[in-house]
């Protein structure tokens, strides 16, 4: 093979693959990608049951019950709040008032049925999500930090 | 005085940065060797001040000097000495101080060792270094001055967010850094190759011992990190697919393929602008890293020092050095002749392979990343990426690569002989096989992929040993004469088998432990035993016990199996009183044939708490294997060559004479 043939050869052969690979992983991000929808808008809006998804909104004060590993409770984003369940451990910065992101799906009952809850690893922290979300509805109340 | 100092300290350094990147650069153009001598000597005193001025950060924290901004929002007096100390990297202004002092201690290191290279190659490295150091010098001093001071100074410190005090939090940064930063001398050669018009075997030998160093960090640097997630977050995980960690994986898989690409420049001239290319990516990947870290622009959940206001000025130098040397590359690569041609089916088609698995690898990994920024800018969708979307693209990306690396060492330069290898391979394709079926049989129903996660673990680590003993004619020649050819089989050679040895020690810790797992989440009251794979924890009681800056929920398990006492295991729940904080301590009885895990959380008042329990066989391999590949890299530098015999251009240039004995090392002529 001629030089030239033979860059061609593994260009060609390595932008095949590389196309082959960029279509394949649009295929899964399209697939795969969690949305986030406020408390407000799967009020209004409602979401598809058993599709997974991602809400947020702060920890109602006095709406956390626990019925043995099962907790209930509900976030807010001060406009509308929705009703969350969750099987396991919360993480250790859950508690009432804080800023919280669940994943999970809706069940038929419209509760959310958490497979995973996130607070982050700061007392200060809110995440953007909640923050834009808290802002829209209009009871964004800056915390303590910065973020 | 100390914080002075040390900011005179870093206006000296950028001063003396500025020097070696333009005189040096200007020296190698018109040949001048005076002007090209005043790059190694400024190397090392930019590296001096830089250290300097890191002392005299580190002298504010030990003392706990609260007059400083910095120490006031990140230390605290009663913090253990250790966590003084990486407190000092612990938060945004340190850790860019521990970067710049990595990227001159790696120019000073090229000043040392790099008096083998012709003077005009090593100016020119040296100023395009030092370019670099302009750059973060100017970032530092202008956004992020470490050495702020406070007025009046505060009597107590805000604290370390206390998830970072852990040991193996404390000595992450420095070698992730180091891996980070390392890849900044294989961009300069890149780039100082690209202005001299010329990449030869001779350069690649140069390049690949500060590649490879930098990989062993990064490697080390990335395993720290996760084995830091696994205990310390208390969620069992080991790997988030987070941003963060994304950002750190990236140049490690550039690197990786930049390791293997480098060896086909090496041995036979071919894929030389591929290489440069791979270089300058590599380290624009570790620039990205610290982009998306330090400028919080991501939010993720790990990213404890951010600042988005910082951002623009780490993007704004990003698209120069990413624009600036892929402008020279586009200028200059045409100009670098190919040399050796090979057949698909060889050493080099592997190598290919190698490297457009790993880049494609590598590409998903970035859309993943910015994906969700992407659409957030665009069409204002808070989306998240997480783990699915990435065990979607890998899997089908790792397989065929593993499925290669038995294959690859094994093929003959140039021309390989595919069906030679494989016959060579039976065994170990029937014991492959073997193992997919058992496994079929045993774990359909759980999870398919585990089936062909084991079979290639066999594949792969029997594949290292047949290459071995491929070697050095085992069982075909006397026993003696094969323990003569281990002896003198190059260091590198071994280093290559152990680094792939990791990889399958790897996919067995990930397979297994996702496979085999037993998890349990649940309320337990004393007395309450609970049964995980085949031990029964007997839950005694939670109690408060004090520590030296928390209070903790101290929970204690008593193990047994089979009734046969095995441990005590006692998780903790911690409260930080500064900044006001809880974390969890999981408590681990590690062996080698899996971990037992346990997780206790906060009480339910009536006398229960919640805990978490698990089961993770042979999970401890992930980190063994990650410990191989580092070891396998260490050994491959320590060879001989990359230390002595400093190649010259003539000599490297005529591939061939370097093997005196053809007979015994053609089939390890190729050792990497």
């Amino acid at each position: 093979m001629k030089p030239k043939r033979q860059r061609l050869v593994i260009v060609v052969t390595g932008l095949v693959f590389i196309g082959a690979a960029i279509g394949f992983a649009l295929f899964a991000l399209n697939e795969e990608l969690d949305v986030f929808r406020s408390p407000t808008q799967v009020a209004e809006d409602g979401f598809p049951a058993d599709k997974r998804f991602r809400v947020g909104g702060l920890v109602e004060d006095g709406s956390v019950s626990s019925k043995g590993i099962v907790t209930t409770f509900r976030v807010t984003d001060g406009a509308h709040s929705l009703t969350i369940s969750y099987d396991k451990i919360l993480p250790d910065l859950f508690r009432e008032g804080q800023g919280i992101v669940a994943m999970g799906v809706l069940n038929t009952g419209g509760t959310f049925e958490a497979q995973e809850v996130l607070a982050k690893h700061d007392e200060n922290y809110m995440p953007p999500e909640v923050a834009d979300a808290l802002k829209k509805s209009g009871h964004f109340k800056p915390q303590g930090g910065d973020s | 005085m100390a914080p002075e100092l040390g900011q005179y300290a870093l206006v000296l350094a950028i001063i003396v940065a500025t020097v070696q990147a333009i005189v040096p650069q200007v020296g190698a153009y018109r040949r001048d060797a005076a002007w090209m001598g005043v790059a190694p000597a400024a190397a090392r005193v930019q590296f001096l001040l830089v250290l300097f001025a890191f002392g005299c950060l580190m002298v504010s924290f030990i003392s706990s000097d609260f007059s400083v901004v910095n120490v006031f929002e990140n230390s605290h007096s009663l913090k253990p000495l250790i966590y003084k100390i990486s407190g000092v990297w612990g938060n945004h202004e340190g850790s860019l101080l521990l970067w710049i002092l990595i990227l001159t201690l790696f120019g000073a290191a090229v000043a040392q060792f790099g008096q083998n290279l012709p003077p005009t190659l090593q100016a020119r490295v040296l100023s395009v270094q030092a370019m670099i150091g302009v750059g973060f010098l100017a970032f530092i001093l202008f956004t992020s001055n470490p050495f702020s001071r406070l007025d009046p100074a505060p009597f107590e410190g805000n604290g370390l967010n206390p998830l970072l005090q852990d040991p193996a939090l404390a000595i992450h940064p420095p070698f992730l850094y180091l891996g980070y930063v390392g890849l900044s001398v294989a961009f300069s050669f890149a780039v100082a190759a690209l202005i001299e018009g010329r990449v030869d075997p001779a350069w690649a030998r140069w390049v690949r011992p500060w590649t490879l160093a930098a990989w062993c960090c990064l490697t080390a640097g990335i395993a720290l990190g996760s084995y830091w997630a696994y205990y310390e977050l208390g969620w069992g995980g080991w790997w988030f697919w987070d941003p963060v960690e994304n950002a750190s994986f990236m140049p490690w898989l550039a690197a990786t393929a930049l390791l293997h690409s480098s060896i086909v420049v090496e041995k036979r001239d071919a894929l030389k602008s591929w290489t440069v290319l791979l270089a300058i990516l590599a380290f624009s990947l570790s620039l990205l890293g610290t982009f998306i870290v330090r400028s919080g622009v991501l939010n993720s959940v790990h990213a404890f020092a951010s600042d988005p206001t910082r951002g623009v000025f780490i993007l704004a130098f990003l698209v120069f050095v990413v624009g600036g040397s892929l402008t020279l590359y586009a200028i200059r690569a045409p100009s670098l002749k190919g040399g050796g041609l090979f057949r698909p089916v060889s050493r080099e088609g592997t190598l290919v392979l190698n490297n457009l698995l790993l880049s494609t690898a590598c590409f998903t990994v970035l859309l993943g990343t910015l994906y969700p920024l992407f659409l957030d800018a665009v069409a204002s969708e808070k989306v998240s990426v997480g783990p699915p979307y990435f065990n979607a693209v890998f899997v089908p990306l790792m397989t065929p690569l593993v499925a290669a690396l038995a294959i690859g060492p094994m093929l003959a330069w140039k021309r390989g002989d595919l069906a030679g290898v494989l016959g060579r391979l039976k065994f170990v394709a029937a014991l492959a096989f073997l193992t997919a079926l058992a496994v079929a049989w045993y774990a359909w129903d759980i999870m398919p992929l585990a089936v062909l996660g084991l079979a290639l673990v066999v594949w792969l680590g029997l594949g290292v040993f047949r290459e071995w003993a491929e070697r050095v004619r085992l069982f075909r020649w006397d026993i003696v004469d094969s323990w003569r050819r281990a002896r003198g089989l190059p260091r590198a050679s071994y280093g290559m088998s152990i680094a792939h040895l990791g990889v399958a020690l790897m996919v067995l810790g990930i397979t297994a432990s996702e496979t085999w797992q037993d998890e349990k989440q649940l309320i337990m009251r004393p007395g309450d035993v609970e049964t995980i794979s085949d031990f029964e924890l007997t839950f005694i009681g939670a109690e408060k016990v004090p520590g030296p800056n928390y209070s903790a929920t101290a929970a204690t398990f008593v193990v047994t199996r089979n009734g046969q006492p095995v441990t005590i295991l006692q998780p903790e729940s911690r409260i930080f009183p500064n900044p006001p904080m809880e974390t969890t301590e999981a408590a681990i009885r590690s062996t080698l044939a899996g971990d037992l895990y346990t997780v206790v959380g906060e009480g339910d008042g009536l006398g229960g708490h919640a805990v978490r329990l698990y089961y993770k066989p042979l999970v401890i391999w992930i980190w063994l294997g990650s410990l191989a590949m580092m070891v396998g890299g260490m050994i491959s530098l320590s060879d001989r060559r990359h230390r002595i015999g400093a190649p010259s251009r003539k000599q490297a240039a005529e591939p061939g004479t370097k093997n005196r004995d053809p007979g015994a090392l053609a089939a390890a002529g190729a050792g990497d």
